[in-house]
């Protein structure tokens, strides 16, 4: 059956490449930085915990050491062939390949179907390119690590990111964090109840950079005693008002840094936070937005 | 009360701006061994969480279809598709893409789109045409939007579709409460937010419009 391992193979296969594609260029940081990215993709479940540990370890040695290269600007060709409808390929298929992968289970691990039709889309689209602009894979490879290195050691960011929130569930940092919530509340003011959960959402969605782990926390600090059992919210509201308040401190922060930073450097802004920046005016009237309807659903 | 020294490390690091993968893997150790773990205990916790979220990274596969239509000349043909439309804004442009973000997102479409599928090859280039951008600082802010507006458009639409994460997440903790709600209900008070946040980012692109054409007088 053909399931995640093959989205990691095709990764880890341009990892892999662009690590040989270093070595020629003596670009030695960046070499072992995506050699270790590619072991972790082909051989990540056989290593165990702790080597995947230590590679970790390394991964962010690389990073800090300052050494790893950005890439080498190249000058793009005056345009000709179907360019824009090549570049439709990958969200064509990723489209289509979901709904077919889906119909297929005894084939296809359904559960993935969206990342598989994905790395399809990837494969298709470097088949037509060769075949109808006469570029080869191993141009796309090479023009591909361009980018990746202009996002640098940033890509592994979001991984560690979630790595991080495992640690955190482990250590128990949620119920610290909603018990102090729960405490600041004035009592019997449903208002405040809207603002503790709604800010809580976005506050801890803000240090964790993930509103997934900070709705656990906030809905048993304050979403389910307070404004579901002691004031007769309707809990649909709650629940899924309390995300979106969520969702608004995921615009905010740079712990959410696949969607706030790898963007940035892919867009190769000179400002790390610029994304955050242009994101801040829409987020806080949205929080506000949220807050007052989870205010006048409860009430 | 001591595991939070995690947090005040991330936010301290943050703010001093060390290395974010460093403050990263340090708050990670001290909170274990705040939690009373042994360090190696901490590490293989961690390994073992990496190991199990390398689809995050997996994306980057992307890349060189991205980077070999780029050396092909996809942003130039972007560029001329857009400024060939009189009367396309930058404001106007983006706006319809929030729609199209929110929509394909609210049908459960979410990897259809993003910063690395659509907006550095297409929905940046786009903007900076129809923006008809003066210099790099100016050229920087219109980017910087496009990748924001990806940004609003996922998040106030995914919520809609009822087997995304998010909506199954929270039945799940529901759950857990003896409170069994079906997703649809869940989904539909996302609509309210979503169309909210259509409103405040359309507005906010309204009124970029109508500083550019001021300045532009």
């Amino acid at each position: 059956m053909i399931g995640i391992g093959f989205v990691y193979c095709v990764a880890g296969s341009f990892f892999a490449t662009c690590a040989i594609l270093g070595l020629a260029d003596r670009r030695w940081a960046n070499t072992l930085f995506h050699g270790l990215l590619a072991t972790s993709f082909f051989a990540g479940d056989r290593i165990g915990d702790l080597s995947n540990g230590v590679l970790v370890l390394a991964l962010v040695a690389i990073a800090t050491s300052g050494r790893m290269r950005r890439g080498e600007t190249a000058e793009a060709a005056a345009p000709h062939g179907p360019l824009l409808a090549l570049a439709l390929v990958i969200p064509a298929v990723a489209l289509g390949g979901t709904f077919l992968f889906k119909q297929m289970p005894a084939l296809v691990d359904s559960r993935q179907a969206t990342l598989i039709a994905l790395a399809t889309g990837v494969l298709l689209a470097l088949a037509l390119c060769w075949a109808v602009l006469r570029r080869t894979p191993l141009e796309g490879v090479r023009a591909g690590r361009r980018l990746l290195d202009e996002i640098g050691w940033a890509a592994v960011m979001p991984q560690l990111l979630a790595s991080l929130g495992a640690v955190f569930a482990l250590a128990g940092v949620g119920e610290v964090v909603g018990g102090l919530v729960g405490q600041a509340i004035p009592a019997g003011s449903v208002l405040g109840a809207a603002i503790a959960y709604g800010l809580g959402m976005a506050l801890f969605t803000i240090v964790m950079g993930n509103a997934f782990a900070a709705f656990p926390v906030m809905a048993a600090a304050v979403g389910i005693p307070l404004l579901v059992r002691q004031y007769g919210g309707d809990p649909a509201p709650v629940a899924a008002i309390g995300m979106l308040a969520g969702f608004c401190g995921t615009l905010l922060t740079p712990m959410a840094a696949n969607f706030n930073i790898v963007p940035a450097a892919l867009l190769e802004l000179e400002d790390r936070y610029g994304v955050i920046r242009a994101q801040v005016a829409t987020a806080l009237p949205l929080l506000l937005f949220n807050i007052l309807l989870l205010w006048w659903v409860v009430r | 009360m001591l595991v939070l020294s995690g947090v005040a490390i991330i936010a301290l690091g943050f703010l001093l701006r060390f290395n974010p993968l460093l403050v990263i893997v340090v708050a990670a150790l001290v909170t274990g061994l705040a939690a009373g773990l042994d360090p190696l205990a901490v590490l293989a916790r961690f390994g073992h969480a990496f190991n199990e979220t390398r689809y995050v990274t997996a994306i980057y596969m992307v890349l060189p279809v991205i980077g070999l239509l780029e050396r092909a000349g996809l942003q130039a043909r972007a560029r001329s598709l857009v400024a060939g439309l009189k009367g396309l804004t930058a404001g106007r442009f983006l706006t319809g893409y929030l729609l199209f973000r929110q929509l394909s997102a609210a049908l459960g479409l979410t990897a259809i789109a993003g910063p690395a599928q659509t907006v550095r090859p297409l929905v940046a280039p786009m903007a900076e045409a129809a923006a008809d951008v003066q210099d790099r600082g100016d050229a920087e802010r219109v980017r910087a939007l496009a990748a924001a507006t990806d940004n609003v458009g996922l998040f106030f639409g995914e919520d809609i579709f009822i087997a995304i994460g998010s909506i199954l997440l929270m039945k799940g903790v529901l759950d857990g409460y003896g409170i069994h709600i079906e997703p649809f209900h869940l989904s539909v008070w996302a609509i309210p937010t979503a169309i909210a946040a259509f409103l405040i980012h359309g507005f906010r692109l309204w009124r970029l419009d109508r500083r550019r054409a001021r300045a532009a007088r």
